[in-house]
C-alpha cells in the first residue's frame, strides 16, 4: 500500500512542483547585487586603504623621521632618508612605501607618534607604468592635503578608542 | 542610401524568383534568431532572478544586448580544429545539428493555415525534422576525435532515442483525437464554446506534461542535460568546438527549445484560439499573439526547470523515459482512442 500510494504521490509531481513554487517565490525577492561602481557598501572609519602623510593646521609637516613605522612595518614596505632642515629640525628627505609590499596591516600608523603617517579609506586606486608602485613623500603629501577634512574625521571618530 | 535603394530594385527586378525564395527563408529566419538572442537574455535574467542576483544589466538597456556582444565575440574567435579530428565532419556537424531545427520552423502555423508550408503531413515532418538533428549531435562527438565528446554525444543520442518513443505516443494521442496530421486542422480541432476547456490538455492531462517532459529531455536541457555534464564530461559533444561553430550549436539548441515551446500550445493548448469565450470581445479574439504568449509561458518553463531542479542520475533518466512515460503514454494511447471511439470528446468548433 505504502508503494501504491508514493507511486502516485511521484505521479503527480508535487515534490517537484513545491521546489517550483520556492524558486517563483524567490524571483520576486529584493535583489542582494550591489551595483558595484555606482553603488558601494558602507565602510568602517577604522578603513585601512592608500596612505597619506598629515600636516599641521599650520602647513608644518607632522612628520620627525623617528623612523618608528619604518621599524615597524613587517613587510619593509617603507623606507626613510633623514637630514636636518635649514631651520634645525629634523626632517625626511625621502619617504617611499612599495604598495606593492605593502600588506596594509597599519602597523606604521599605530606607531607613528605624531599621527602623520595614515592609511585613509582611499580603495580604488590603479597603477599604469612600472614604478608608479611606489609612491614618495610629496605624493604621499598631496594625499594627506586633499583627503585632510575625511582622514580627521576618522581619526576623531576612533579617538575615544585610542 | 538612393544607390541602395536603386540597387534592391535591380536585384529585385533581375531575379525575382531568387529574392522571392531569399525574402521567405529570411522573413522566418531573422526573427528567429533574434528571439533566440532574446530567448538567451530572458533566460539569463529569470535564473539571475530566481538567484536573487541581477542577471546580465550592463550592455544595452536592462542588459538586452548581451547575447548579441556574446555572439559577435564568439564569430570573431578563431575556431580551433583538434589535432586528428575529421575537419570535413567537424563542421559538418553544427550545420547538420542546425538546419534541420530551421527546417522545422516550415510547418509551425501562426494563425488559421498561416504557415511556410501547411503539409498535411506536418507532424510527421516535425518528428522526421527533430530526429534529424541528433545525427549533428552524433557527428561532431564522433568527429572531435575526444572521449569527453563521443561520450556526451552516446548519451545524448540514447536520450533522444529514449524520449522520442514517449512523446511519438503523445502525438500519436493527439493525433487519435484531431484525427489530422495537419498542424493548423488540430489546432482547429481544439476550438470550440468553451474556450480554454475545449483544448486537448484536459483530456490528454497526462500526455500534456509527458509532451512537455519529453521535449525538455529530448533538448537536453536541464534537468535532462547530462550530455553537458559539465563535472563528468566537461560539456558534452562540443566540448572541442569554439567560435562560430559553437555559436551555431548554441543556436541550434535555442531554436530547438523554442520549437518546443511552440508545439506544446498547437498541440495541446489550442494553439492561437483564445483561453476566453468568443463572447469577451477582443479578448476573445483568436491570434497570433495567444500562440506567443503561450509559447513565452513555455519558454520560461525552460528556465524555471534550470533553476529549480538539480540534474537526473543518467540512470534515472533511462528509468524515467522506459519504466515511466512509456507505458503511461501507451495506456492513454488507448483511453484517447475510447474517448475518441465512445465520443466522450467533441472537436472542432
Amino acid at each position: 500500500m505504502n508503494r501504491v500510494t508514493s507511486y502516485l504521490k511521484s505521479l503527480m509531481l508535487l515534490e517537484l512542483l513545491a521546489g517550483l513554487g520556492l524558486t517563483f517565490k524567490y524571483l520576486w525577492r529584493p535583489k542582494y547585487t550591489v551595483r558595484y561602481p555606482m553603488e558601494h557598501i558602507p565602510k568602517s572609519n577604522r578603513f585601512r586603504g592608500l596612505h597619506a602623510l598629515r600636516r599641521y593646521p599650520n602647513g608644518e609637516e607632522r612628520c620627525i623621521a623617528c623612523k618608528l613605522c619604518e621599524a615597524v612595518c613587517p613587510a619593509l614596505a617603507i623606507t626613510i632618508d633623514s637630514a636636518p632642515r635649514e631651520d634645525g629640525t629634523r626632517r625626511t628627505t625621502r619617504y617611499d612605501i612599495d604598495l606593492f609590499k605593502c600588506i596594509f596591516c597599519g602597523f606604521c600608523e599605530e606607531s607613528c607618534p605624531v599621527d602623520s603617517i595614515v592609511e585613509t579609506s582611499i580603495h580604488e586606486y590603479h597603477f599604469e607604468k612600472r614604478g608608479e608602485n611606489i609612491v614618495t613623500k610629496p605624493q604621499l603629501l598631496a594625499i594627506g592635503d586633499r583627503f585632510e577634512k575625511e582622514i580627521a574625521a576618522a581619526r576623531a571618530q576612533d579617538a575615544a578608542f585610542r | 542610401m538612393d544607390s541602395i535603394t536603386a540597387a534592391f530594385h535591380w536585384f529585385v527586378s533581375t531575379f525575382p524568383t531568387l529574392s522571392m525564395a531569399l525574402g521567405l527563408l529570411l522573413l522566418p529566419l531573422v526573427p528567429l534568431i533574434i528571439g533566440v538572442a532574446m530567448y538567451v537574455w530572458w533566460e539569463r535574467k529569470v535564473i539571475g532572478w530566481m538567484h536573487v542576483r541581477m542577471g546580465p544589466n550592463k550592455v544595452g538597456p536592462f542588459g538586452l544586448a548581451q547575447t548579441f556582444a556574446d555572439v559577435f565575440k564568439l564569430l570573431l574567435k578563431e575556431v580551433v580544429y583538434p589535432a586528428n579530428s575529421n575537419k570535413a565532419l567537424f563542421l559538418l556537424a553544427p550545420l547538420w545539428a542546425l538546419i534541420p531545427s530551421f527546417a522545422a520552423w516550415a510547418v509551425i502555423p501562426i494563425g488559421p493555415n498561416v504557415a511556410w508550408s501547411n503539409a498535411n503531413a506536418g507532424l510527421l515532418f516535425l518528428l522526421a525534422m527533430t530526429s534529424m538533428g541528433v545525427y549533428g549531435i552524433i557527428i561532431a562527438g564522433w568527429a572531435s576525435n575526444s572521449r569527453y565528446a563521443m561520450l556526451g554525444a552516446m548519451r545524448s543520442a540514447a536520450q533522444v532515442v529514449s524520449y522520442e518513443i514517449a512523446m511519438g505516443f503523445s502525438l500519436v494521442s493527439v493525433l487519435i483525437l484531431a484525427g489530422s496530421l495537419n498542424l493548423s486542422d488540430i489546432v482547429q480541432a481544439q476550438a470550440g464554446g468553451k474556450g480554454l476547456f475545449d483544448w486537448f490538455w484536459l483530456p490528454l492531462l497526462p500526455m500534456f506534461v509527458i509532451y512537455f517532459v519529453s521535449g525538455v529531455a529530448e533538448t537536453n536541457r536541464a534537468p535532462f542535460d547530462v550530455a553537458e555534464g559539465e563535472s563528468e564530461i566537461v560539456a558534452g559533444f562540443h566540448v572541442e568546438y569554439s567560435g562560430a561553430p559553437f555559436a551555431v550549436f548554441f543556436l541550434t539548441e535555442y531554436a530547438n527549445m523554442i520549437l518546443v515551446s511552440f508545439l506544446a500550445p498547437i498541440l495541446f493548448l489550442g494553439g492561437w484560439l483564445s483561453p476566453f469565450p468568443a463572447s469577451w470581445g477582443l479578448l476573445g479574439e483568436p491570434g497570433w499573439w495567444w500562440l506567443c504568449a503561450k509559447a513565452f509561458f513555455f519558454a520560461t518553463a525552460y528556465v524555471w526547470f534550470r533553476a529549480s531542479f538539480p540534474r537526473y542520475r543518467y540512470d534515472q533518466i533511462m528509468r524515467l523515459g522506459w519504466k515511466v512515460f512509456i507505458p503511461i503514454t501507451i495506456v492513454w494511447v488507448f483511453v484517447a482512442g475510447c474517448m475518441k471511439y465512445f465520443g466522450w470528446v467533441t472537436t472542432g468548433a
